[in-house]
């Protein structure tokens, strides 16, 4: 499990660095999306990866043996906020597109 | 009676309370009210330190302190022995005659209360200085006078020889102050203490000390910019574009004294050296003579007064750096009537500008016969600064040459000393002479920009009569007027050291008498031989005029603050995302390989445990989903935004395969609104041509080669790292307290939701709040927005709709793109009650099921935009209207109220409580106050998110209103047009 974990958040993160350098604002939406799947896997990662053992009490089964709940609160708040900077970053590149016509992250077009 | 040491409390806050008031409180046009309030409070400040005098004279040393950073052993303490009883009297007594000068010089367009409420605050900062009894807060107050007269000094700011003036003396006094802070940290260092009383005891070892040379260069840089002391001297002179008062003040009694007296209040712990007298002394006796030639020079009346001042603290310096007593004696004495005598002329010199418009000696002339008084005043003050017999100028120059003959350290400067005392002596004389008669005598003025000068109104003139009567008293009676005051000072300082001294006028034909005699013969001459080429000649010495050190400063300025600055923005800034995105990456890399290259790792056998075939599988796609969407997303956004949806699927899977429940319902949620939110915003990309790029250059190349090389180093330093820490046996983390008392202190069984509403529920207010930021920082942004054209034409299958109702006459436009899709908007309407209930039940569970505030929240939002997808705004906000900014703030409100709440018991903010209540038909529910603190979540949530998709949405219909604007207006231009026709 582990293993296959750990390949995937690599694998994402490889993607999310590449487009985040990329000269196009949508690329580097998505690629920032990519990249917050990847840290949000990895933080939560850190404490441990148990099956069938959520993290609610329940009678008859010993409570520290649930998975670790600090890391799983970290990460609902991240994906919030995940999706209010999305939101902001989105925002941001229109406005960009709207205001300098086209959708390179400086704002100017060197491919024409 | 009160408390003598109290104050010292007083005095010092007094001219700041009084800088405060005549800033705010006072809000007036009246020129009295913020005279009279300086005047009180220089006049209260100096009764009580004349009432201080008795315990004084007795050797006691008045305290008081308080506890200031005990944790760095800083205490602010006061403290007033007889040196700083002095100079607080000099600088009480002189600020209430230059606030009685000020009153007079200030015209009606300046803004009064401005002007006393720097000089008070200056006032204090400066009384700071002297009663520090801490040398950290000493420093804390030499950085304030260099505030308070920068803005002093630019206080007519629309003058740019001010506001250079000012810059220039803030920046060489700051940095000076800045070394000060240096060496005073050294010297707190060696003696273990910032006590000013144990500095002061521990001179021996002080000297003995290794860095007894660097912390003694970082404190005479601080003393010796602030005395405008050679090579720092130029920027008095430059600082005289200040209102006269101003100059009177700081320029002569005050901020430049405060070196001096700096030099003299460590003189027992510093002094005795042989680097003390090499430093202190050069730059002294430099700066005696040249200031002394330079003043003769000076067409400026203020700047020969800035130059003469330069030249006469040189003169104390020189003095303090022989490390005798009776040295110290002289250049303490010299001080307080330097002041006196320099301060008046600063003053004559004010009226001088004030009656006849000008300062130019080559314009001024014969000016005895309008200012009789003046004249007189200005003479004798003149005179006094020469140091002729009978005044106090004369016995504090006569111990100086004293001093001069006295063989101290057998050295080339100690031989010069006596020649070079004379010389600058000679200097002074002429330019005294030259001061009284450039203004005073010859024909009368002709080109004078004022006609018909006068004398001042009497009260203008009676700070320079005070003066000049203080000047005469002390001159003729020393021992019986200045005399006690100064042993007091002198004693404080020297304590043991003290040596014995007479300040009698005649002490015989000896030597000091004849260089005295020499140096005002001389004088005399210089100035007749040079008066002709004084009267026409350019400003500054001949020969040394190019030279000045104000050019090489603005060099330096330049060098440092422009061309530097540019080299280095040129060099190391870039405007462009990318390549900042890049070093930000690649320090985060270097960041996390250091500490693994540092400290060593260690590699542990790899064992395979096996893995779910489904789990495997499942990440096959995920992989495959993230790889398609990083190529896809540069020409195909929606099959890329497709596969980032998938990508997030397979996230969420994994979160519920890997036991977390609330992780999974989150993401699945935020998954819906992030895919509809990008949706939304496609359409103003524009279109995207393959073929432009086909033709890359092999730069292009190089650079993507790179950022893939840099990629894939991040990816793969990810997954070690991943798997290292996935595979670490866990510690015994702060888990463990979670989950032993979620249930017990927090009344949930969710421990994911207890932690976020309860344990940490601070964290979730400020990430709420965040999120409202956010969603009205959006609103904001495309409130202002202006949209981009629209990239591409109707989808092909919008087009064939609109022809076929085009083409029958029983449909209107858009019948058929409204109802291809009524069964499943139907179906999205029925929905809409369900999902209610569903965000409901999500919320109602949070506390001990997987759910809460955030899902509910999301749920409850998508909700609402499924209703926008199924009928278009407008049907949508026909029907219902919801105000997201009332969602937002009432939760921002519950949450807040909810954790005061607990203000109201006693307990911390957001203290929950909870306890099980017995509802009828449902049986036992949960009412914790942390499921209210969930409810405000909830609330900002569902608020936040439709903000910002309702504020998305909006720009479809805003933009068809623009156009349907532009339209008209350019139909209506062409009616206008036809018409013309």
């Amino acid at each position: 499990m582990e293993v296959i974990l750990s390949i995937a958040i690599g694998i994402m993160t490889t993607c999310g660095v590449w487009l985040i350098l990329r000269p196009r604002t949508f690329q580097v939406i998505i690629g920032l999306s990519l990249l917050s799947y990847a840290v949000n896997l990895f933080i939560f990662g850190v404490g441990g990866v148990k099956s069938n053992l959520p993290p609610i009490l329940e009678q008859g089964v010993p409570a520290r043996m649930l998975t670790d709940p600090v890391p799983q609160a970290l990460v609902l708040t991240a994906i919030v906020i995940g999706f209010a900077t999305t939101a902001l970053f989105l925002v941001v590149l229109l406005a960009s597109r709207g205001l300098t016509g086209n959708d390179h992250v400086d704002g100017r077009n060197e491919g024409k | 009676m009160i408390d003598q040491n109290v104050w010292l409390v007083v005095l010092l806050l007094l001219p700041f309370l009084g800088s405060f008031a005549a800033a705010f409180i006072l809000n007036t046009t009246s020129r009295n009210l913020p005279v009279v309030i300086s005047a009180a409070v220089a006049a209260v400040a100096l009764g009580a330190s004349i009432s201080c005098y008795p315990a004084i004279a007795g050797g006691e040393i008045l305290r008081y302190q308080f506890a200031w950073l005990p944790q760095f052993g800083l205490n602010f303490s006061l403290r007033m022995d007889g040196f700083a009883w002095i100079f607080t009297v000099l600088i009480l007594s002189i600020g209430l005659l230059v606030i009685l000068y000020a009153r007079y010089y200030m015209s009606d367009e300046d803004p009064i209360p401005r002007f006393f409420s720097f000089l008070l605050a200056f006032m204090g900062a400066m009384l700071g200085i002297v009663l520090s009894g801490n040398i950290i807060l000493l420093s804390v107050f030499w950085e304030l006078t260099s505030i308070f007269s920068f803005l002093l000094i630019s206080y007519w700011h629309g003058n740019a020889n001010a506001r250079d003036g000012a810059r220039m003396a803030l920046t060489i006094t700051g940095i000076g102050g800045f070394c000060l802070l240096i060496g005073f940290l050294l010297l707190g260092n060696i003696v273990g203490s910032y006590d000013l009383d144990k500095v002061l005891a521990s001179g021996d070892m002080i000297r003995a000390h290794p860095l007894y040379l660097p912390m003694l260069v970082f404190i005479l840089l601080g003393a010796l910019t602030k005395s405008a002391q050679f090579p720092f001297h130029f920027w008095l002179p430059n600082a005289m574009a200040a209102p006269t008062p101003v100059s009177a003040f700081l320029h002569s009694a005050t901020m430049v004294k405060a070196g001096v007296f700096l030099l003299a209040r460590f003189w027992p712990a510093l002094s005795g050296t042989y680097e003390w007298f090499l430093l202190v002394g050069l730059a002294g006796m430099l700066t005696l003579l040249l200031g002394a030639y330079f003043a003769m020079f000076q067409q400026d009346l203020k700047g020969l007064l800035a130059y003469s001042t330069i030249s006469h603290l040189g003169l104390i310096t020189t003095l303090l750096s022989l490390g005798s007593p009776l040295a110290t004696v002289a250049a303490i004495f010299h001080m307080l009537n330097h002041a006196t005598f320099k301060a008046s002329l600063f003053m004559a010199a004010g009226i001088i500008d004030h009656e006849t418009g000008t300062r130019d000696m080559r314009k001024l002339s014969g000016l005895i016969r309008c200012l009789p008084i003046t004249g007189t005043l200005a003479m004798v003050a003149s005179a006094s600064m020469a140091g002729v017999p009978l005044l106090n100028g004369f016995l504090s120059k006569e111990m100086f040459f004293a001093e001069a003959v006295e063989t101290h350290e057998n050295s080339i400067f100690d031989t010069m000393l006596p020649y070079v005392a004379t010389l600058a002596g000679a200097f002074s004389v002429a330019y005294s002479i030259r001061f009284i008669h450039a203004v005073f005598f010859g024909p009368k003025a002709t080109q004078l920009p004022k006609k018909e000068p006068h004398e001042p109104p009497h009260w203008m003139r009676f700070p320079i009569e005070f003066l000049v009567l203080v000047c005469l008293v002390v001159g003729i009676f020393p021992a019986y007027s200045i005399g006690p005051f100064l042993q007091t000072a002198v004693t404080s300082v020297l304590d043991k050291q003290t040596p014995d001294y007479s300040l009698a006028i005649w002490h015989g034909v000896n030597t000091p008498l004849i260089m005295s005699l020499i140096a005002l013969v001389g004088g005399a001459t210089i100035y007749a031989l040079l008066k002709g080429y004084l009267a026409s000649c350019d400003d500054g010495p001949p020969i040394l005029r190019g030279l000045k050190g104000q050019r090489v400063f603005e060099r330096v300025l330049v060098t440092v603050s422009w061309r530097w600055a540019r080299f280095a923005e040129q060099r190391l800034g870039t405007r462009n995302l990318q390549p900042q995105l890049r070093w930000v990456v690649f320090t985060g890399l270097i960041a996390g390989l250091l500490p693994l290259y540092l400290s060593g790792f260690e590699v542990r056998p790899f064992v395979w445990k096996g893995a779910d075939p489904a789990f495997a599988a499942l990440w096959v796609i995920g992989i495959g989903l993230a790889l398609g969407t990083a190529y896809l997303a540069k020409y195909h956004r929606l099959a890329a935004l497709v596969m980032l949806g998938g990508v997030g699927l397979i996230v969420c899977t994994t979160f519920v395969w890997l036991s977390a429940p609330d992780l999974a319902v989150t993401q699945l949620l935020v998954e819906i609104v992030t895919t509809v939110l990008i949706l939304l915003g496609l359409r103003w990309l524009p279109k995207r041509n393959p073929e432009i790029e086909e033709h890359l250059s092999l730069r292009a190349r190089a650079r993507r080669l790179r950022d893939l090389l840099l990629a894939i180093t991040c990816g793969v330093g990810m997954s070690f790292v991943a798997f290292a820490v996935m595979t670490m046996p866990v510690p015994d983390a702060i888990a463990n307290y979670f989950l032993d008392n979620a249930y017990s202190m927090g009344g949930g069984r969710n421990v994911v939701n207890v932690i976020l509403v309860d344990f940490r529920g601070f964290d979730t207010l400020g990430e709420i709040a965040v999120l409202g930021v956010v969603a009205l920082t959006v609103y904001a942004l495309l409130r202002r927005f202006r949209p981009a054209a629209d990239s591409m034409d109707l989808p092909e299958q919008q087009q064939i709709q609109n022809r076929f109702d085009a083409e029958r006459s029983d449909r209107d436009l858009g019948d058929t793109v409204r109802e291809y899709l009524l069964v499943p908007s139907v179906i999205m309407q029925w929905m809409f009650p369900f999902i209610i209930t569903l965000a409901v039940y999500i919320f109602m569970r949070g506390h001990d099921l997987p759910g809460g505030g955030f899902s509910a929240g999301l749920t409850l939002s998508i909700a609402f935009l499924l209703q926008y997808l199924a009928g278009g705004t407008r049907w949508a906000e026909d029907r219902i209207r919801i105000q997201p900014l009332r969602w937002m703030g009432g939760g921002l409100l519950i949450a807040s109220a909810t954790g005061m709440g607990a203000w109201a018991f006693g307990y911390p903010f957001l203290t929950s409580h909870f306890q099980y209540l017995e509802v009828p038909f449902i049986g036992k529910v949960p009412a914790a106050s942390a499921l209210l603190f969930d409810l405000g979540v909830f609330l900002l949530v569902v608020g936040s998110t439709a903000l910002i998709l309702v504020a998305l949405a909006h720009q479809s219909i805003r933009i068809n209103r623009l156009r349907a604007i532009e339209l008209s207006k350019s139909e209506a231009a062409q009616e206008e047009a036809t018409a013309w026709k």
